[in-house]
C-alpha cells in the first residue's frame, strides 16, 4: 500500500493523517500537544507506524500548523504549508465547491472565503483569542461539565441568555454575573456560544461576504451548540465534514499527493523518527539588544535546524553551511 | 548641546547627516530593540500606540548616552502623532530625565516656518550652510530610497539567503559614513555597487506585493517584524506607498521638488471611495490600492499598529476598493509582540493565494 502522511502540530493538537491514493483517509490521529511539541509527534507517529501494515510506502510527507517548521525538519518533509492553505485544501476535497471556511481551533480562529475552487480571502484572529477552543476548555472546566457534553447541554436552552462576547475576560464575568442571578445552565451555555460567534463573525468575519456551501471545521466543530449557535445567526447550512478536526493534516497530505505527482522522491526520513534522538534548545544571542531567543534542534546530537533570531545571523549560518556542503 | 530624535526605519542617516552637516554634535539612540519597547511600554500609556512606545524608549536610552536635546517631528492633523513630542517630552520630565525640545512641524503655509524652527537648533549659522544641509540630508535620503528600492528587486531572486540583507546593511552603511557631498555621491554609487554583487536568478519567478498603511509601521523593521524581509524570502518583490525622501518632498518641501512620486496620485485615486482627509495617511492608504491595482501588483497589504485611528478608518473601506479593483487586499496590526511566527503564517497565506489567482488567470470579478 502507497500513501501520503499529513502532519499538523498546532498549540493545542497534533493531528496526523495517512491517505491513500484515492484521497481517502485510512488513519487519522489527535493528540493533545501539551507543549510537547516534538515528543508528541514522536508518539503520534508510532502509534500511526504501529496501525499500519509493515509494507506500507509514504510517497510523500506535508506538515502544517504553528510547529510546521520544527516537525517539517524532524521528519523530512516534502511541502511545509501554512494552516490557511491547509485547510482550504481539505475543505476543497471534502465538500467540493465550498465557498465559506469557518474554522476555530484552540489558540485561533479564521474565515477562509474560497470562489471557484480557489482561496478568494481570509482572515485570521490577530490581537485577541476570545471565543476560541481554549476559551471554552476553561469554561467548561470551571461549570464543571466535560467539554464533550458542553454542545448538547447547550442545545437544551429554551431563552439563551445575552452575554457580552467581546473580550473574554468580560464575557467570564458576565457569565458568572448571570449565573448568580439563577439562569439555568443551558441557558448560560447557548448564551455563550450565541456570543461568541457574534465575536467571530464581528472580529474575523467581518466585511467579508458568507456564501453557501459553508463548512465548519476545527477542534471547536464538535460542539453541536456552536454550529447551531452559527446556523442561527447565518441563516444558512453548516456543514460539518467528517474529519473536522484533522482538516489540516488532511490538506497537508494532499498537497504532499500534489508535491509528489511532480516526480520528486520524498524526503521522509521514515517512522524511525520515532525513535530517533531529538532534542532542542534555545540561547540567547548577545549580539545586540534584541537578545533573541535562539532555538535549535538536534538529531542525534547534530544540530539540523536553527530560527528565533531576527537578523538570521544564525539560522543564515546553518543555511550557508548546507549550502556548501551540497 | 547634543541632539537626539526618534527612529524610524532609516530615517536616522538623513537626519544624522543634515545635523552633522551643521557641525551639532548628535547622539543616536540604539536601533529600537526588545529593550526600547520594554522601557517604551513601562512608561507609556497603555492606549497609545507602538509608535509613541518606541519614541519614548529610543529618548530614554538615548538620555543614557548623554543627549540633553530632542528633535522631534510634530504634525497638524488628527492623528495622534502631532502630539507626540510635548506627551513624551512630558513623561521624560516625570521621570527625571532632562531634556530640550525643539519640534519641527510641516509648514502650514510657507517653508520658512521650518527654517525658522530648525534655527532653535543651528544657532547662528548662516542661512546658506542651513539649506545646504537640508538638501544635503535631503540628498542622504534619496540615496538610503535608492539602496532599498534595489533591495525590494534584489532580495526575492537572491541565490544565497540573507545576501541581500547583508549587502543593504553595508550599503547602507557607507552613506551613513560619507562626510559631505562628493563624499555621499560616491558612498552612492558604492551602495549600488554593492547591491548589484548580490548574485541573483533573473529568471526566478517573482510575485509583486505593495505595502501600505501608517508611515511609521511601514519604515520601522523594528515596528513591522521585518516584514519587507519576510516577504522577500518568499519570493515577493515589495513595493512600499512610502518612501522616506517622498514623504520629505511632499510634506516639508510642500512637493517643491517636482519629477518625483508623490503621494497626491494616492489622493486622487482615493476619490471615489473616500473623499476627505481622515488623518495621517487614511486617505492616501484608499487611493494605494487603485493605484497598483494599476501597475500591475498581485496584492496589497496594509499595516498599522494597534489604535491606529486614520488607519482603522481606511481598513473599513478597504474591502469595497479591493472588490472594485479585483486586487486582494490583506490587513496586519502590530502591537507589542514580537512573535514573528503568526505573521509569517498570514504572510504565506496571502502569497499562496496570491498565486494560485495568478496560475488559474483567476480574478474577483469572473468569479461571481
Amino acid at each position: 500500500m502507497t500513501g501520503y502522511l499529513g502532519i499538523d502540530v498546532g498549540s493545542v493538537s497534533t493531528n496526523i493523517v495517512f491517505m491513500n491514493e484515492d484521497n481517502h483517509v485510512l488513519e487519522s490521529i489527535y493528540l493533545r500537544t501539551q507543549g510537547q511539541p516534538v515528543k508528541t509527534l514522536q508518539l503520534g507517529l508510532k502509534k500511526l507506524a504501529e496501525s499500519l501494515p509493515a509494507s506500507t510506502v509514504i510517497k510523500g510527507v506535508g506538515t502544517t500548523g504553528s510547529a510546521r517548521h520544527l516537525s517539517a525538519v524532524m521528519v523530512g518533509a516534502d511541502v511545509v504549508k501554512n494552516e490557511i492553505t491547509a485547510h482550504a485544501v481539505a475543505a476543497l476535497q471534502q465538500v467540493p465547491g465550498v465557498q465559506t471556511v469557518l474554522e476555530i481551533g484552540g489558540q485561533d480562529s479564521k474565515i477562509i472565503i474560497l470562489r471557484k475552487g480557489v482561496v478568494a480571502d481570509f482572515a485570521m484572529n490577530t490581537v485577541c483569542a476570545a471565543g476560541t477552543g481554549s476559551f471554552l476548555d476553561q469554561q467548561a472546566g470551571r461549570l464543571n461539565i466535560p467539554i464533550e457534553e458542553f454542545g448538547a447541554l447547550a442545545l437544551k436552552a429554551r431563552t439563551p441568555v445575552r452575554i457580552a462576547g467581546r473580550c473574554a475576560v468580560f464575557a467570564e464575568s458576565d457569565m458568572i454575573h448571570k449565573q448568580q442571578m439563577g439562569f439555568e445552565l443551558p441557558d448560560i451555555l447557548a448564551g455563550l456560544c450565541e456570543a461568541l460567534v457574534r465575536n467571530y463573525l464581528n472580529n474575523v468575519g467581518k466585511g467579508k461576504e458568507i456564501l453557501e456551501p459553508v463548512v465548519f471545521q476545527g477542534g471547536v466543530a464538535a460542539n453541536i451548540g456552536m454550529r447551531k449557535a452559527f446556523e442561527k445567526e447565518l441563516g444558512l447550512k453548516i456543514n460539518i465534514p467528517r474529519y473536522y478536526n484533522v482538516m489540516g493534516a488532511l490538506g497537508a497530505a494532499l498537497l504532499a499527493k500534489e508535491a509528489a505527482a511532480k516526480g520528486n522522491a520524498t524526503r521522509f526520513k521514515g517512522f524511525r523518527v520515532a525513535d530517533m534522538n531529538f532534542s532542542t534548545g534555545s540561547f540567547e544571542c548577545s549580539g545586540c539588544p534584541n537578545m533573541c531567543e535562539v532555538i535549535e534542534i538536534s538529531e542525534e546530537g547534530t544540530v539540523i535546524a536553527r530560527w528565533g533570531d531576527r537578523c538570521g545571523r544564525w539560522s543564515n549560518a546553518l543555511a550557508r553551511e548546507q549550502v556548501q556542503i551540497s | 548641546m547634543k541632539v537626539t530624535f526618534p527612529h524610524m526605519g532609516n530615517l536616522y542617516i538623513c537626519v544624522k547627516g543634515m545635523l552633522e552637516f551643521l557641525d551639532i554634535e548628535v547622539i543616536l539612540p540604539p536601533a529600537s530593540s526588545k529593550r526600547t519597547l520594554t522601557l517604551g511600554a513601562k512608561y507609556s500609556p497603555e492606549f497609545a500606540c507602538m509608535p509613541l512606545k518606541l519614541n519614548l524608549g529610543n529618548l530614554i536610552e538615548a538620555s543614557e548616552l548623554g543627549a540633553d536635546t530632542i528633535m522631534m517631528a510634530g504634525g497638524c492633523g488628527p492623528c495622534r502623532f502631532g502630539y507626540y513630542a510635548q506627551i513624551e517630552h512630558s513623561i521624560l520630565q516625570d521621570l527625571g530625565y532632562k531634556y530640550n525640545l525643539v519640534v519641527l512641524e510641516p509648514p502650514e503655509k510657507h517653508i520658512t516656518e521650518l527654517t525658522s524652527r530648525v534655527r532653535q537648533i543651528t544657532g547662528k549659522k548662516s542661512w546658506w550652510k542651513v539649506i545646504q544641509a537640508i538638501k544635503y540630508g535631503y540628498l542622504k535620503s534619496r540615496a538610503v530610497d535608492e539602496v532599498e528600492l534595489m533591495s525590494f528587486k534584489i532580495r526575492p531572486r537572491e541565490l544565497v539567503t540573507g545576501e541581500t540583507d547583508r549587502a543593504l546593511a553595508e550599503a547602507l552603511k557607507e552613506i551613513d559614513r560619507a562626510g559631505n557631498m562628493q563624499e555621499l555621491k560616491l558612498a552612492e554609487v558604492r551602495g549600488k555597487e554593492i547591491m548589484n554583487d548580490v548574485a541573483v536568478d533573473s529568471r526566478r519567478p517573482v510575485i509583486k506585493v505593495a505595502l501600505t498603511g501608517e508611515i511609521f509601521t511601514l519604515l520601522e523593521p523594528f515596528a513591522n517584524l521585518n516584514i519587507e524581509r519576510h516577504l522577500g524570502r518568499l519570493a515577493v518583490e515589495v513595493d512600499r506607498s512610502i518612501y522616506l525622501s517622498e514623504w520629505i518632498n511632499d510634506h516639508l518641501f510642500m512637493g517643491l521638488l517636482k519629477g518625483i512620486r508623490s503621494t497626491k496620485e494616492y489622493c486622487r485615486s482615493a476619490a471615489p471611495y473616500l473623499n476627505h482627509f481622515v488623518g495621517g495617511h487614511g486617505l492616501e492608504t484608499v487611493g494605494s490600492i487603485p493605484v497598483y491595482a494599476r501597475q500591475g501588483y498581485a496584492g496589497v497589504i496594509q499595516v498599522f499598529p494597534f489604535t491606529c485611528m486614520p488607519e482603522i478608518v481606511a481598513e473599513s473601506i478597504l474591502p469595497k476598493v479591493s472588490a472594485a479593483n479585483d486586487i486582494p487586499v490583506m490587513t496586519l496590526i502590530m502591537d507589542e509582540h514580537t512573535g514573528e511566527a503568526g505573521m509569517v503564517t498570514r504572510l504565506e497565506a496571502f502569497v499562496d493565494l496570491l498565486e494560485r489567482r495568478q496560475n488559474r488567470g483567476y480574478t474577483m470579478k469572473n468569479a461571481k
